[in-house]
């Protein structure tokens, strides 16, 4: 048996070849947003589709979010497949209006007789060090929004399938890139990609008898990393990648939340409010009796983001999450 | 080469090097508004042109008194009255051709029926049994957009697209005065600009956002002027003058079509109704200037211009008369039958696929739809 070698890309790579196939694939696949054509982006995501494709394809627009989304809401409705680029979190805010007003509602307002297949992609978590509103799991106004679909991949894997998917959909993707797993590296060839399970299906990452860590995006390797902390204290955890937040994977969840019979929900973005309240709701509602203890979570404080220099006690580490699962009423099964 | 490199490049120059990017004299306005009515430019208007305008603004007129009655008697839940705006509507419809597209904002579905739509469908978001009836992709006429301007890139995206295609399609944007203070009217025309898109935006200036007036909106010279700081031709035109709005507007479209970018037409017209039904004009605004304006109609304008060249005569006057009652009658009897509705179609396009979560709410509904018809028929029992 031959194995071939293959070598380690990041997840910027793998974005990148899945915007790069997807335009060879469909001409209408346009690529907009700000500093995207000669620079590449600023995290190069997009870096040689100008090159390669030419600069109608992939397009540096003029510096105003709203704009961007709202333009490519046009050309959806010519018959284009735009795919956007956000170029941080925070700054997708302006484009909101369009989002929810237009790219949500267009499908359902006519009908049906204008869906949007529009992507819009954002880096969104913190963890890089970046000053003020570089930072932000905006993830939670997305969810709240019907008509879009919210996704986030945390493999190089799943960064290459779930964006070829986002594009293919024919429904608006939110598609949410954890800024600080870009240079995240593991062995695909893009030659021949993985295939991945489709878009509303989450991923057991890491099989476990005790509880269940369930999470998304930047904190997944901090729950694997926290599984393997755990194995010391005699606990075995499994771990859950949701990779979509909308459609949810109510089936995939509860099955692995029976199994176990204890959960923690681990995410950045602040609790109150958060992905993690809806999470813990629906899994309280349909395997109460399963249950051992309360669903717990492990989230950003409920704050603003914090500077830089601060961000580590914000973020949700391996103690935290550790020390949640230390809450899990244990003693109660003695 | 490309649409998008067909620009040029800009760079950076120091300071003794540098020069407006362009001389923005052309771009200027007109001093006042470009009439044609009762000027010796009417000589020269195709008088076909004008008598089946004229007959789109009778039945317009008829379409505007006959929405607002049928508002009153309950059958619309709201209706935004485009009277005394008729010239606008009827003229940006017909200054497009079949392939083009228009973008109206929530106040002109005389627009949208004007360009062929079924009056009844146009009426669906206001009547409120869907958000959208017709079908923007058989008619070219997007849904109509009711968050001031949003649609204004719409318009910028979907002729760029087209140009990008290589198809020679206008889109052509209506906002009114209010819309202009918006974002999403900057964003649109400087994207537009930028790219070149063929796109003619139509600014009805119809005087009052609400209840606020122009002087509260903006301070620039006209809403036409705006479109110097992007680089674009502005164009200011009586906007009661459908012969006058026709032509500017047929201009900015053949000059899109043949791929010279963009054109901001300020239509200076006045909204002679009330914002809608529900709102009351007396607390902002006084008798003597509604009377002033009414003197100044679209409808009559025109009407004077055919039949003192008699370009019209009592047959034709009485011709437009009738096919617009016809069309309200028509209208009306349509509008009185109560629409189609079934819950269950809440649950039909909001995904392309749907998800687990809707499939138990619709069964929810569903369940509930049914027990509510139990009970029904226990009470008749």
């Amino acid at each position: 048996m031959t194995t071939v070698a293959v070598k380690p890309a990041t997840m910027a790579q793998a974005l990148t070849r899945a915007m790069r196939d997807a335009m060879a694939a469909d001409s209408g696949v346009h690529v907009l947003g700000e500093d995207v054509g000669t620079l590449g982006g600023v995290f190069r995501v997009t870096d040689g589709l100008a090159k390669e494709f030419g600069e109608d394809r992939c397009t540096d627009t003029p510096l105003a979010e709203a704009g961007i989304l709202g333009t490519a809401v046009g050309m959806a409705m010519y018959g284009l497949r735009p795919v956007v680029e956000m170029q941080f979190d925070a700054f997708a805010y302006p484009a909101f209006e369009q989002l929810i007003s237009h790219v949500s509602r267009m499908r359902n307002r006519t009908r049906g007789r204008m869906p949007l297949p529009i992507t819009v992609r954002v880096p969104y978590g913190g963890g890089i060090g970046g000053v003020e509103h570089h930072s932000d799991s905006s993830e939670a106004y997305y969810m709240a929004t019907p008509g879009l679909h919210v996704v986030t991949p945390a493999t190089v894997a799943d960064a290459y399938g779930l964006l070829r998917q986002a594009i293919a959909s024919d429904d608006p993707v939110v598609f949410l890139e954890p800024k600080r797993l870009y240079w995240s590296k593991d062995s695909w060839n893009p030659e021949q990609p993985t295939e991945v399970e489709p878009i509303g299906r989450a991923v057991v990452r890491r099989p476990g008898t005790s509880a269940t860590l369930i999470t998304y995006g930047p904190s997944l390797p901090v729950c694997l990393e926290a599984a393997e902390a755990a194995r010391a204290e005699g606990w075995d955890l499994e771990v859950l990648d949701l990779r979509s937040l909308v459609p949810f994977d109510d089936e995939t969840v509860c099955a692995a939340v029976r199994r176990t019979g204890r959960a923690v929900v681990v995410h950045e973005a602040t609790g109150f409010g958060g992905p993690g309240g809806e999470i813990a709701a629906r899994v309280t509602e349909r395997c109460f009796h399963h249950l051992e203890a309360p669903v717990l979570r492990v989230t950003g404080f409920d704050l603003p983001y914090p500077p830089p220099m601060l961000e580590r006690h914000h973020l949700p580490g391996v103690d935290r999450i550790l020390d949640a699962v230390a809450r899990l009423q244990w003693e109660a099964e003695g | 080469m490309t649409v998008m490199e067909q620009r040029g490049a800009y760079r950076p120059s120091p300071p003794p090097a540098w020069q407006p990017r362009m001389d923005p004299a052309p771009l200027l306005p007109d001093a006042e508004p470009y009439r044609v009515l009762g000027t010796e430019a009417a000589a020269k208007a195709d008088p076909d042109l004008l008598r089946r305008l004229y007959a789109q603004l009778v039945r317009g007129r008829r379409y505007n008194t006959q929405a607002t009655a049928l508002t009153k008697q309950g059958r619309l839940a709201v209706y935004p009255s485009s009277t005394g705006q008729e010239a606008c509507e009827v003229a940006a419809a017909l200054a497009l051709e079949e392939r083009d597209w228009l973008f109206p904002s929530y106040r002109d579905t005389l627009a949208v029926v004007a360009r062929g739509v079924d009056p009844v469908e146009v009426l669906t978001l206001l009547r409120g049994d869907w958000h959208n009836g017709y079908d923007p992709r058989a008619h070219r006429v997007a849904p109509l957009s009711t968050p001031l301007a949003t649609q204004l890139p719409h318009a910028v995206g979907l002729a760029h697209a087209a140009r990008l295609k290589g198809d020679d399609v206008v889109a052509l944007a209506m906002v009114g005065d209010g819309g202009t203070s918006e974002g999403d009217f900057h964003e649109a025309l400087n994207f537009a600009a930028v790219w070149q898109a063929p796109v003619v935006f139509l600014v009805q200036n119809n005087g009052f956002a609400i209840s606020v007036p122009l002087a509260k909106q903006t301070a620039a010279p006209s809403l036409a002027h705006k479109a110097v700081g992007y680089g674009m031709p502005g164009r200011l035109v009586d906007g009661n003058d459908a012969a006058a709005v026709h032509e500017v507007l047929g201009d900015a479209v053949r000059q899109a079509r043949a791929g010279g970018g963009p054109t901001l037409v300020e239509a200076v017209t006045y909204r002679i109704d009330a914002h809608t039904n529900a709102d009351d004009a007396t607390r902002y605004r006084g008798d003597s200037e509604v009377e002033a304006w009414r003197a100044h109609d679209p409808v009559k304008l025109l009407e004077r211009e055919l039949t003192t060249r008699g370009l019209l005569d009592e047959a034709g006057l009485e011709a437009a008369r009738r096919d617009a009652e016809e069309m309200a009658a028509d209208l009306r009897e349509r509008m009185n039958q109560d629409p189609e509705l079934n819950p269950m179609d809440l649950f039909d396009h909001v995904y392309a696929e749907t998800t687990s979560q809707l499939r138990e709410q619709r069964a929810q509904l569903r369940a509930e739809l049914e027990a509510e018809q139990d009970g029904q028929e226990g009470d008749l029992r």
